[in-house]
């Protein structure tokens, strides 16, 4: 029952920011220096600008009524899946832009995720089981490495090195699994970094509580103290901040995506960006926005609910 | 008579950023069947260092040197995992801190049955039986439920009950009890003092108690060890040291409580 | 704090090494041999020679020149940022932080929705809607990490608001401002120094994205990001000139983390006691 109670107070909580968050790119949309109108006309290369053409594509994209009102019918609107026009291509929809290209997004995230949780658990893990072993050492060394490397000069290495020079993997474009394997991997490899350091950490941290010593007074096998108990100590904390960080995940492949030419959301934004098509941005945003904060509430959700403590403090 | 656990010329090095710091110095004791050996000191002089270097609960930073003969073997030899084998089952240990020595995300039941299956061949059956009479034989009411809950579901007297219970359980040769009454209150500290007092008169287990109490260690010790900046500077039994203390150390703590004591006894009116 | 500055040689080696960095580019007309913008298309993806210590690129520019060259945006433009981010956010903190009140909660819930979105997303929103050039790319760049500093500062500010010494000072009748000034500044100097080393390897990496994607430095200017991106279409025929400024940029930041890491151990004064 407490349990269900917190969960409740917390969805009721992510309401108002969520409406802050459409609220901002509501404002985005009419904070464009010039008028959105005249942009719609400019990138449509109607050749003559006149009075009334502005007019009518205000009519048309509904800007001439007051700002409240706009926001509300634009809310609405979106809520029912409605983002508006393109205004480089009115034959098509925003919403229909975004299902084009989102599942490719979603494609390139997950395996990027999975690369995340398969690489940086186990390796984090070895680290800490051999802190200052030669091990240890080479990753650190790797992963500070990484953290210094931008991501797309990422991409261009392994494209060059692996595509290339080794002729292992296609250079770019989406075909099969083969594909997928070099974007997502420099998507997820800052994450990696990220977190192997905090496995690591959280592991070694763990390693100094009381409920470990005790563990090897009682003489429990070295591998149940390690996997048993450390490991899924750490673990309640990292996988958290895992799934906290796939908004991020899912809004840094838009660099990747344009290295390789992945036909994804991120392609997708940045030709907008050139075209000023801004209706497409705003809803890249908003749902970049509406991610991060379900994602959070998800996760911090699973948290309260997996930790026998917080189910205490809830009740 | 031999000795249980006999330590000879026991060293404790840490290396570190300011070079080699000695934290324990050849230090000698015995403990013998049935005895109960109290070591005093206080905080930050080396009593529990010493039981952990014995036992192989240090981390690699520190260096361990010299004998502690326990059954023919020197521990101080022994493999990582012959000692593990050895703790929970023929040394066993409770600890200062009963809120924190338990892994929060397993119930206790969870956490007392892998202590068994680690050391016993019981089945399922047998090490829920053996876990139910430990909670009943420590007093600990509802054990059924008690199996069920979580660490923090459970106050520090109790978690401390299940501590001492866990390392009878196996029938132990030697019960090592580090500052057990350090972390609880003043009423639940006179339950696991009865608790200590219960399992020396009943199972005559050896046992090490280290504390700083003084009144603690009077009530269940044979014979006492002070130790003060990781030496032994006095050993006999308790009312030796009270009345016969050889060191300056040990002198100054027997004074400190024996002025707190008439304080208290002039308080209460003079009655002793 | 010189002496142990000066004892703690990643501290020193690091900002030596960015010192370096920074006379280059400010030297660059002397020191570069060859003009970076002089196109040579005979002698394009030429191999190291004594004319082109690096070799040149795909229009036969001079490599090592416009490496020299793009130190100037490259560190300068991060630079800037970091000086416009703490700029702002330092003040919206000691705003916050020291006057309180209605003051403080309007302060903080921004903050709040500015650290609810991804901070990526914003800066490619930001471009988007101010317009694709260098002065939008630093205003972006601002504009999404100020919330971070505000947010630390005012949480310093908070601290030492209600130290002794601050509040003798306030007892003895000196101005709110010199208090301001004099103490809190001092105060979380040391925080600052740390976050904003850090926050220049971030914000390299930020504008040479933006700058390889087209969205930032554009293209003849050399600026490592955008160089880059022309490097990107000779990959094959050319990839040393992809090597070269990654690798640079990978130095660079991280030096700037090191130096971070460097500066918290020299600047803590808990580490001074061991």
């Amino acid at each position: 029952m407490a349990v269900k109670q917190y969960v409740i107070k917390r969805i009721l909580t992510a309401i108002p920011l969520l409406l802050v968050i459409s609220f901002v790119c509501f404002v985005f949309i009419n904070l464009i220096p010039s008028n959105p109108a005249e942009v719609a006309l400019r990138v449509r290369q109607v050749p003559i600008i006149t009075e009334e053409a502005i007019a009518e594509v205000e009519a048309e994209l509904g800007l001439d009524k007051p700002y409240l009102v706009r926001y509300g019918t634009w809310l609405l609107n979106c809520i029912r899946g409605d983002f508006g026009i393109s205004y480089v291509n009115p034959s098509r929809t925003v919403a229909g832009e975004l299902a084009r290209c989102l599942p490719a997004t979603l494609q390139l995230a997950g395996a990027s995720l999975v690369m995340v949780i398969l690489l940086s658990i186990p390796i984090g893990f070895l680290c800490a089981v051999y802190k200052d072993g030669w091990f240890d050492r080479v990753m650190r060394g790797i992963v500070f490495v990484t953290t210094a490397m931008p991501p797309y000069w990422v991409g261009l290495l392994l494209m060059w090195l692996v595509a290339i020079k080794l002729d292992l993997l296609p250079t770019s474009g989406n075909g099969g699994w083969k594909h997928m394997i070099l974007p997502a991997f420099t998507v997820s490899l800052s994450y990696i970094s990220t977190y192997i350091r905090l496995i690591r950490n959280n592991m070694l941290e763990n390693m100094k509580q009381d409920y470990v010593l005790y563990a090897n007074v009682r003489g429990l096998p070295q591998k149940n103290i390690l996997v048993k108990h450390i490991l899924k100590n750490s673990m309640h904390t990292c996988i958290v901040a895992i799934g906290m960080s796939i908004p991020q995940l899912i809004s840094g492949t838009i660099v990747v995506e344009n290295v390789f030419a992945w036909p994804g959301l991120g392609t997708l934004c940045i030709s907008s960006i050139f075209n000023r098509d801004y209706p497409v941005i705003q809803t890249y945003v908003l749902l970049i926005g509406v991610l991060f904060v379900v994602f959070n509430l998800l996760f911090d959700i699973l948290q309260t609910v997996s930790d026998p403590r917080m189910r205490k403090e809830s009740a | 008579m031999k000795p249980v656990l006999k330590v000879e010329h026991l060293c404790v090095e840490l290396s570190g950023k300011g070079g080699l710091r000695r934290l324990v110095k050849d230090s000698d004791f015995q403990v013998y069947p049935g005895e109960c050996l109290g070591i005093l000191g206080e905080s930050g002089s080396g009593k529990s260092m010493t039981v952990k270097a014995v036992l192989g609960l240090l981390d690699r930073q520190f260096h361990v040197s010299g004998q502690a003969w326990f059954e023919e073997k020197d521990l101080l030899q022994e493999s990582k995992e012959g000692l593990r084998g050895l703790r929970g089952k023929e040394i066993t240990m409770v600890l200062q801190n009963p809120m924190t020595c338990f892994d929060p995300l397993y119930r206790i039941g969870n956490q007392m049955a892998e202590t068994f299956a680690t050391h016993t061949d019981w089945d399922k059956n047998e090490i829920r039986r053996q876990s139910l009479e430990i909670l009943d034989r420590m007093h600990i009411r509802g054990a059924e439920e008690v199996l069920e809950k979580y660490p923090h579901q459970l106050s520090g007297g109790m978690l401390q009950r299940i501590m001492i219970g866990l390392a009878v359980a196996l029938k132990p040769k030697l019960l090592i009890a580090d500052e057990p009454t350090t972390a609880i209150d003043a009423i639940t500290q006179q339950e696991i003092l009865e608790a200590f007092l219960e399992i020396k008169n009943r199972h005559q287990t050896a046992m090490i108690f280290i504390t700083h109490d003084l009144g603690a260690i009077s009530r269940v010790a044979d014979r006492v060890v002070v130790m003060n900046q990781g030496e032994i500077v006095d050993q006999g039994d308790f009312n030796h040291i009270l009345h016969h203390a050889q060191d300056d150390y040990t002198r100054l703590l027997i004074e400190k409580r024996n002025a707190v004591m008439e304080r208290y006894q002039r308080v209460l009116g003079g009655a002793v | 704090m010189l002496h142990r500055f000066l004892k703690n040689k990643t501290a020193v080696g690091t900002v030596a090494l960015v010192l370096f960095v920074a006379l280059l580019g400010i030297f660059a007309p002397l020191i570069a041999p060859n003009d970076p913008y002089k196109t040579d298309i005979i002698n394009k993806f030429a191999s190291p020679s004594l004319q082109y210590p690096f070799g040149t690129d795909n229009l036969g520019r001079c490599l090592l020149s416009r490496m020299l060259y793009g130190i100037r945006p490259t560190l300068g433009l991060a630079v800037l940022t970091m000086l416009g981010t703490i700029g702002l956010g330092a003040l919206m903190g000691l705003l916050a932080g020291y006057f309180r009140g209605i003051l403080e909660e309007i302060i903080m819930r921004v903050v709040d929705v500015m650290l609810s979105f991804p901070s990526q997303v914003m800066v490619f929103a930001v471009v988007a809607l101010l317009g694709i050039n260098v002065q939008n790319v630093i205003l972006a760049n601002v504009f999404i990490k100020w919330a971070w500093y505000a947010r630390m500062i005012r949480t310093g500010v908070m601290q030492y608001r209600d130290c002794n010494f601050v509040r003798f000072s306030r007892c003895i009748g000196t101005p709110e401002r010199f208090i301001l000034v004099r103490h809190l500044i001092p105060s979380i100097a040391a925080d600052l120094a740390v976050l904003s080393s850090l926050d220049v390897g971030w914000a390299i990496i930020n504008i040479s994205t933006l700058s390889f994607l087209g969205l930032g430095v554009q293209a003849p200017t050399p600026e490592w990001g955008a160089m880059l991106n022309e490097a990107k279409n000779v990959l094959t025929s050319n990839p040393s000139q992809m090597l070269i400024p990654g690798i640079a940029i990978v130095v660079l930041v991280s030096a700037f983390n090191l130096m971070g890491d460097a500066l918290r151990d020299v600047l803590d004064p808990k580490e001074a006691v061991k």
